[in-house]
Formats: C-alpha cells, sequence, structure tokens
C-alpha cells in the first residue's frame, strides 16, 4: 500500500499518526485499536460502504463519512467515538436489528456469525423502537447438506456476494431488488447446486449474522459441552490450509477456516470445510485385528497383534533376509509417522528398502 | 515448489500444465483467478477443457503424453526470437550453447504434429511465457505421471533457465503436491535414496553419519521404489508394513497390486479404515485419525505446520508413530523410546540439515519454508535466489518419446485419468463424509458429444470401457471437457476400478507409472448387460 515508503500524519482522536498513501480511515483506525463497529467489513474484501456503522467524524465534512471507504489525506482530523457518532450507529444498528427473526444465534453457524449480537449488546439497540418490515426471506426448498440458506436473517451487506466474486471468483451468487425487497440469491433464484456455487463454505464464514450457516455444523447445536477450537491443517491436499476444528466434548463437530492460515488466508474447498464426517464414521477401525486360522481377520488386544506382527517380520527376515522385507509410508500420515517408518527399515534393516505413495 | 504460494497472485505470465488446479488444488486456484483479474495473462495446456483452460489466454489442447515436444517448441521459439534471458544463461547456468544447438531441429510445426495443436498457438504460448518480466509454471501429476515425467519436469526447467524465471518474486517451477503431507513423506526420508533431509544413501559421508547414529553397517546404495518392490512380491520381497496407502486400489493395475501383496508371507497394515488393501493383511492395526493425533506436516510450499489432536481417537486406535515404535521394540531394534511426536520432531530436525534451523516450539505459528538451515534461520521461501543447489543450473538435452503405449485398432481412444474436486483418492474419507453424494455420487466417463453419437453410446447409459489389462463398466457423460478421441475417468470409486485398466509403462528413473495415457476401447453394452449394470 506505500508509495516509497514515504509517511504522512493525520490527527486521529487528538493523536498524531503516521499513514501510507493509500491507506484508508479505517486501515489507520484498526491499525491503532480503536474498535470501529462494521457489518459488511471483511478485511479480506474491497470495502463495500454499505452499512454505515463504520462512520467517524471527520473535521469540514458535514456529515460523518464511511471510514472503510475514505483514504486518508494528509492533515485530517478524524474522530471515531465521538457522542453524535456513537448515537448515529446506535441507531443504524436498532435499524438493523428491526428486521431480523432473531440476533443471537448459535456460534456453529459461522466463523463471523456472531458479529451483529456482539454489535447490538455492545450498543445495546435491541429497544424495538423500529417496527422494521423484514427484508430476505428463507429459500427452504434448497435442500442442499451443507448451506443453509436463513436469509430471513440477511441484512444485505453482501459480503457473501463480495467473497464468492473477489475471493473465489465463481460469481455464483447476487443481489436481486432493492430496499425491503433486497434477496441474495442464484441465478433464477434456482438451487445452490444448479449455479456455479463449489459450496467452498466462503459465503456461511464470512455472514455477520447467520444467515448463510454451516448445516453440518448445527447438527451438533443441541449438544451441551462448550464449543472448543483447536487449530490444525486441513487434512487433504497439498496446499496445507490450516483450519480451526471445532469440538464439543469428543465429539468433531465442525471446521472453520483459519483467516490467519498462511496457506489460505481463510479460504477453503468443498472437501476441507464440509468432508470431516470420516474422522468419527462407524468405519472407523477400534480394535487391532489378526488373520486367524479361518482366514478371516479377528479384532484382537495389542498385545497379540503387536506378537504377531513381529514374529511374522522376525520369520522373514530369518528365512529370507534383510533385503526381503519392505516399507511403505505414506502422504497422508504425520511427519512422525514417516520418519519412525524410515527408522524402522533403516535402523532395523540396514536397507533402503522404503517408499511413499508419491509414484502413483 | 520453489515459490511460496503467496506469489501466485504475482506473476505477469502463468503457465499452467498438467494441472486441474481449480478441482484439485482449489484453494491455490483463487489466487490465480485474482492474479488474472490483476490482469496477468495467462497459459493453459492441458488435453481436457477444465475450468482454467476456460480463464486462459492461449489455450493448447495437447494430445495426451505430447508434452516434451510442446515444451521443445517454445524453447525453439524463445531462443529464435531472442526472447531468452542471456545475462541469467551466463551467469547461472552452464553448457547453454549445447543446449540452444540441440533446439534448433524442434520447430513449432514440428511439434504441431506430435501435439495436435497449431503452430501459431505454440508460438503465442511462446511468445507470452519469454516476454513477460514475471513468469511462472504450475504443475501436477499431468507432467509427472508419464513415462517421461522426468523429461516433461526437466523440459519446464529447461524453460525457466532461458528465460530467467527462478529466484525471483512471482517466478519459479512449481509443483502443486497432492497430498498434506506428500512433501513431509519424502523430507523425512520416506524414500529409497535419502536419509531425512535429503541426504543422499549413496553419498560415503551420509553413510558414515547414520552408521554412527544407528549403530550398525548400512547398504550404501539406494533401495528399490515401491514400483519394483510390488513386482519382487513372492520372488524378494515376502514381507511388508504398509502405513496409510490403500495400494491395491490408487495404484495402477490393480490385479497385479492384488497378486502381488496376496504373494507376501507377511503383510501388515496400519490404517483408520479396514480399505481393500488392509483387508488382505495378516494384521490390520488402527491408527489415530486427522484431529485426533499432534504431528507436523508440511505442504506444498514447504512450509512445516503442526497438526492437533482436537477429539480421541476411537477404541484402542493410536498414533502411527506410537504403533510403528511398538513394533520395532518387540523386534529388538533400538532408538524407538519416544514419548511424543515433540520427541520425535525434534531428533528430525537435529539430524536433517533442511530442519537444522526448526523445532517443535518454533514452527508453533506456521511461519517457516525450509530450508531452514542453522538456527535463527527465517527460512527460505523463495529457492535459488542467488545460487542453484548444485551451483549452476543444467540445462537437460530432452528428446520427445511416444507414450508406453499408442492408440491402436484393438485401443482407438486416449484414456487419461485424474481427481474430481468434490472426491479425494479412493474416497475413504469424503466417501464417508455426509452430503458428499449430494454433489458426487457415482463415476462416469467424459466423452465429447459427437464421439458418444459416432461410438453408438447414449449419454448416462453405461458403456464398457477395456485395456490391454481389463476392462471396466462405467456411465457415460457426454461433455465438451473432453475433446474428440480422448476420454477421462477418475480413480476414486471403488465400483469403476479404473487401474484395472492403467499401467502401461512407468518413468524409468522415478518408477512413476504412466497414469495420463492409457489407449483404449469404449463400446456399449448391450441391453441385457446394461440393466445388469445400471
Amino acid at each position: 500500500m506505500s508509495s516509497n515508503g514515504i509517511q504522512h500524519q493525520l490527527i486521529l482522536d487528538g493523536e498524531e499518526v503516521n499513514f501510507s498513501a493509500g491507506e484508508t480511515l479505517y486501515e489507520i483506525a484498526e491499525r491503532h485499536r480503536k474498535e470501529i463497529p462494521t457489518l459488511c467489513y471483511d478485511p479480506r474484501l474491497e470495502p463495500f460502504g454499505a452499512c454505515r456503522l463504520c462512520v467517524v467524524e471527520l473535521e469540514g465534512a458535514r456529515n460523518p463519512v464511511a471510514s472503510c471507504t475514505t483514504k486518508a489525506t494528509a492533515g485530517m482530523v478524524v474522530k471515531t467515538q465521538s457522542e453524535p457518532v456513537e448515537k448515529y450507529r446506535k441507531t443504524l444498528l436498532e435499524m438493523v436489528v428491526s428486521e431480523n427473526r432473531e440476533v443471537e444465534v448459535d456460534p456453529l453457524r459461522g466463523y463471523a456469525s456472531q458479529e451483529l449480537g456482539k454489535l447490538t449488546d455492545r450498543y445495546q439497540a435491541r429497544t424495538g423502537r423500529f417496527k422494521g418490515a423484514q427484508s430476505g426471506q428463507l429459500h427452504a426448498t434448497d435442500d442442499n447438506p451443507f448451506i443453509f440458506r436463513d436469509y430471513d436473517l440477511c441484512i444485505s451487506c453482501n459480503r457473501c456476494v463480495r467473497v464468492c466474486a473477489e475471493q473465489e471468483g465463481d460469481h455464483a451468487i447476487a443481489a436481486m431488488g432493492r430496499g425491503f425487497h433486497k434477496q441474495i440469491t442464484t441465478e433464477f433464484n434456482g438451487l445452490l447446486k444448479d449455479s456455479s456455487c463449489t459450496f467452498c463454505g466462503q459465503c456461511v464464514q464470512t455472514c455477520p449474522t447467520g444467515a448463510l450457516a454451516d448445516k453440518k455444523a448445527l447438527r451438533a447445536a443441541e449438544l451441551p459441552e462448550p464449543l472448543q477450537k483447536t487449530r490444525s491443517v486441513c487434512p487433504y491436499c497439498g496446499v496445507g490450509c490450516s483450519v480451526d476444528l471445532l469440538s464439543k466434548g469428543e465429539k468433531l463437530v465442525g471446521i472453520h477456516p483459519a483467516m490467519d492460515g498462511p496457506a489460505n488466508e481463510g479460504a477453503l474447498c468443498v472437501k476441507g470445510q464440509f468432508a470431516f464426517d470420516f474422522v468419527q464414521h462407524t468405519d472407523r477401525l477400534s480394535m487391532p485385528m489378526v488373520r486367524g486360522d479361518d482366514g478371516e481377520l479377528h479384532e484382537t488386544d495389542w498385545d497379540t497383534a503387536l506378537d504377531r506382527a513381529a514374529d511374522g517380520f522376525a520369520k522373514t527376515l530369518k528365512k529370507h533376509g534383510r533385503h526381503s522385507i519392505y516399507g511403505i509410508a505414506s502422504g497422508r500420515t504425520p511427519s512422525e509417522a514417516n520418519y519412525t517408518m524410515q527408522q524402522f527399515i533403516r535402523r532395523g534393516y540396514g536397507t533402503h528398502y522404503i517408499d511413499n505413495c508419491s509414484r502413483a | 515448489m520453489s515459490n511460496p504460494l503467496s506469489d501466485m497472485d504475482k506473476p505477469d505470465v502463468i503457465f499452467c500444465i498438467g494441472t486441474n488446479m481449480t478441482e484439485c488444488h482449489p484453494v491455490a486456484a483463487t489466487r490465480i483467478k485474482k492474479a488474472l483479474k490483476r490482469g496477468a495473462k495467462m497459459i493453459v495446456a492441458d488435453p481436457r477443457k477444465i475450468q482454467l483452460a476456460e480463464m486462459a489466454d492461449v489455450y493448447l489442447p495437447i494430445r495426451v503424453g505430447s508434452d516434451v515436444a510442446l515444451l521443445l517448441a517454445m524453447a525453439h521459439v524463445i531462443v529464435r526470437d531472442d526472447l531468452h534471458d542471456h545475462a541469467f544463461i551466463e551467469e547461472r547456468t552452464l553448457d547453454a550453447d549445447q543446449f540452444l544447438e540441440h533446439l534448433s531441429e524442434f520447430t513449432p510445426e514440428w511439434a504441431s504434429t506430435i501435439t495436435e495443436v497449431p503452430a501459431a498457438d505454440i508460438e503465442k504460448a511462446a511468445k507470452l511465457y519469454g516476454a513477460g518480466d514475471k513468469g511462472a509454471i504450475y504443475y501436477t501429476l499431468g507432467i509427472t505421471e508419464h513415462i517421461c515425467g522426468v523429461d516433461n519436469v526437466q523440459s519446464l526447467c529447461n524453460l525457466a533457465l532461458l528465460t530467467g524465471n527462478l529466484g525471483r518474486e512471482g517466478t519459479g517451477i512449481n509443483p502443486m503436491r497432492g497430498q498434506n503431507n506428500i512433501q513431509g513423506a519424502g523430507d523425512v526420508g520416506a524414500i529409497p535414496s535419502n536419509y531425512p533431509g535429503f541426504q543422499k544413501v549413496d553419498d560415503p559421508e551420509s553413510k558414515a553419519k547414520f552408521e554412527a547414529l544407528y549403530g550398525r553397517e548400512m547398504d550404501g546404495e539406494r533401495g528399490i521404489t515401491k514400483v519394483k518392490a510390488l513386482n519382487l512380491c513372492g520372488s524378494e520381497i515376502f514381507a511388508m508394513l504398509i502405513d496409510g496407502e490403500n495400494t491395491v486400489v490408487s495404484d495402477p493395475d490393480r490385479k497385479h497390486c492384488e497378486h502381488a501383496l496376496s504373494s507376501l508371507d507377511h503383510l501388515v497394515v496400519i490404517d483408520i479404515f479396514l480399505t481393500e488393501t488392509a483387508q488382505m493383511a495378516d494384521v490390520v492395526f488402527p491408527a489415530s485419525a486427522f484431529a485426533e493425533t499432534d504431528g507436523v506436516c508440511t505442504n506444498t510450499e514447504r512450509r512445516v505446520q503442526r497438526l492437533r489432536q482436537a477429539v480421541p481417537p476411537p477404541g484402542e486406535a493410536k498414533p502411527d508413530w506410537w504403533i510403528i515404535c511398538q513394533l520395532a521394540k518387540r523386534l529388538g531394534f533400538e532408538g524407538f523410546e519416544y514419548e511424543s511426536a515433540k520427541d520425535i520432531f525434534n531428533e528430525l530436525c537435529s539430524i536433517s540439515p533442511i530442519y537444522t534451523g526448526l523445532d517443535w516450539d518454533r514452527i508453533d505459528k506456521s511461519e517457516y519454508q525450509w530450508p531452514a538451515p542453522e538456527e535463527g534461520h527465517p527460512g527460505t521461501p523463495i529457492l535459488h535466489e542467488n545460487e542453484f543447489t548444485n551451483g549452476r543450473g543444467l540445462f537437460k538435452l530432452v528428446r520427445y518419446r511416444d507414450p508406453a503405449e499408442t492408440i491402436s485398432e484393438a485401443f482407438p481412444v486416449w484414456l487419461t485419468t485424474g481427481r474430481r474436486l468434490q472426491a479425494y483418492h479412493t474416497r475413504t474419507q469424503t466417501g464417508r463424509s455426509a452430503g458428499i453424494d449430494y454433489l458426487l455420487s457415482e463415476e462416469s466417463l467424459e466423452i465429447h458429444p459427437e464421439d458418444v453419437d459416432a461410438w453408438g453410446l447414449q449419454d448416462r447409459e453405461f458403456c464398457r470401457l477395456s485395456s490391454a489389462r481389463g476392462s471396466v463398466e462405467v456411465r457415460v457423460r457426454a461433455t465438451n471437457r473432453s475433446p474428440r478421441g480422448t476420454v477421462f475417468t477418475s480413480f476414486s470409486f471403488n465400483d469403476v476400478p479404473v487401474n484395472i485398466l492403467t499401467g502401461s509403462g512407468y518413468d524409468p528413473i522415478t518408477d512413476t507409472a504412466e497414469l495420463k495415457v492409457c489407449p483404449v476401447r469404449v463400446e456399449a453394452l448391450d441391453k441385457s448387460e446394461s440393466d445388469a449394470a445400471g
């Protein structure tokens, strides 16, 4: 963003601060931890200036300006928290809240789903001062298993439309109509699966009200345990997207993209976002197995299975020598598994009869 | 990758060859889409009209297996039109003269007869890549899964060396790796040629180092690859330990694989499911999975990242490393007294030159891309900035070769195989995740609509697909993604075991199978057969 690294100055809440050419007032304030409220803002997307919550007072301007779309210029005098601005924000929030069926939603709905609820609390905006008509209608017929299209909660911030276009390049969804008739939808108001949607889940995760929600995670809404997040890496391709695993007690309930993941910067694909049930599938092996005299595999205890496995390698070594034993490691197991596998072959037999699945 | 993922929106010219990135590496592809929006130009070479092809400025629908011819001709045009980087060649490469001379015979007209792409389009692509200041090459298995996979990669290296597109931001040779830790598997030495950290097993110094470490004599020559080992099952190989690989379904020539594993005296499999491969084992150990294990994995840009446990494994399932260590201890092997994944990773760092500057705690925030050769080293996002691993870059005198099998009267159609967005490998994971079937519930064979008619097939009905090794039945899907005369399917669905057909040949250096080229015959089923198939 900087042009030749030259720093300019403006006054932010009475303090002189530096900025680089091209920075917006919001970016500068954010850097100085000003906690300006936003609803249509996602730092990954082009500023949109729709929700007007990020307004700040700018000396010399007749009305407050949207800080997300206003580029800083040298000498500006900006106030982020004045009484008129805070009042303006509260009124705006009261109007937003008046349009929605509910404000407090289950955090399982999505990464950003708590934004409206938190701001409503912060500004004590649940006053019922306005009797707004509802804009946006639930898409009840879309039976896709991943994305709940609960547009009753839509506030027309366009984050979903913009993330699909700007981040994903898919342009699967768009806004139709104006005012209270505005509706986020796909071509011909159809199903997501008939659009160019790839079910990457990005629209779900950027939605600030839970209007677009993770249907799979919501399966766990009734579980009583607290929601835990654990940082890990997606188990699929080699891009290595960072994810936050969502769990309740011993149950894996969902996946969030990690916004600060260096490989993905908040992005995921349909596999990384939604294909996690294999982990706790009933087909999982839970006991060691050995082949019996009847030719079938039978469950047994670790001691028996380890002895049987070791015995087979010992016998093969005795009968056919150390070049008769081979190890195949995996591109899907952690490095510790692969390291111990190669050490098993090398240290155990002195050979390099070890490979992994990269040739097929 | 020579360059980081974050570089992908920085090139002036992007050259994608043999990569269906929007389906196989979708998150990386979003960066390419951003680069295009910013004004970058893109060349795509792929036999199929994949989504990347639709976005390309120059699309080269090359015949399967003809990559070397295309790349030689592109190099020819670059040199002919003096678009090569004289200073880079002078300062950073060796034996360029020989290579420049070698190129003279490989005209676009010559390449056109092999690739079936118009010479004018080859010229256009060459000039675009040659003229860009920052040109980046991205490839996947469409380059490596050929009998000439090494030649293909070397041809790409030749192009990058010729144009100085290495060692700078927004350039490079960038293979996109297919599995979340396939890079790590090689890094830590699970390959027949290297000890951990790419220390060559046939280098006397490495041999001495590991003999001292292990307290035993080590072989001084390379081991054999998995492909060779499978060929030798029952004659020289009699016992195998397989961890987390469904060899029977994922590898070429399924019948051969099944025969190989069933000729062993002893097969031990560690996995999370009773896969087709595990079903053949004498002993099966239950492993903990993603979300149940602490550990480390390395992505395609060499970034070393931590996996963390969120939930307990089922029943008595255990981490892979624990199982292997228990087995080693019962066999009396020394050096397996680890208590945690952390112990193991830290030992790996202490003996691996590319990880020396790392340890378990240091990689907590995923900040490092190897090599990090000493403590305090910041890691290496861009390789080859000042020097290549062996000093100077070497041009390779590559020549075009036909695939192992070419189309004939008996097998007149090219089959190429690959992956789809919604399915991962043999579907042991995606097939067991709710909802995925809504998007992709069965396999199909993608055929050009005119071929569907010409071959007497019906869209959505079953057909028989046969190669010299066997046949499978699969549903027809008419689509313009396939060119005339070439069909596509994936190997993900066990009920369409397409790897029964593949396995015509292997790269002589890497033993990688030619999964991308297999001559086949496509026939309609007669009425009673199609009723049974449906």
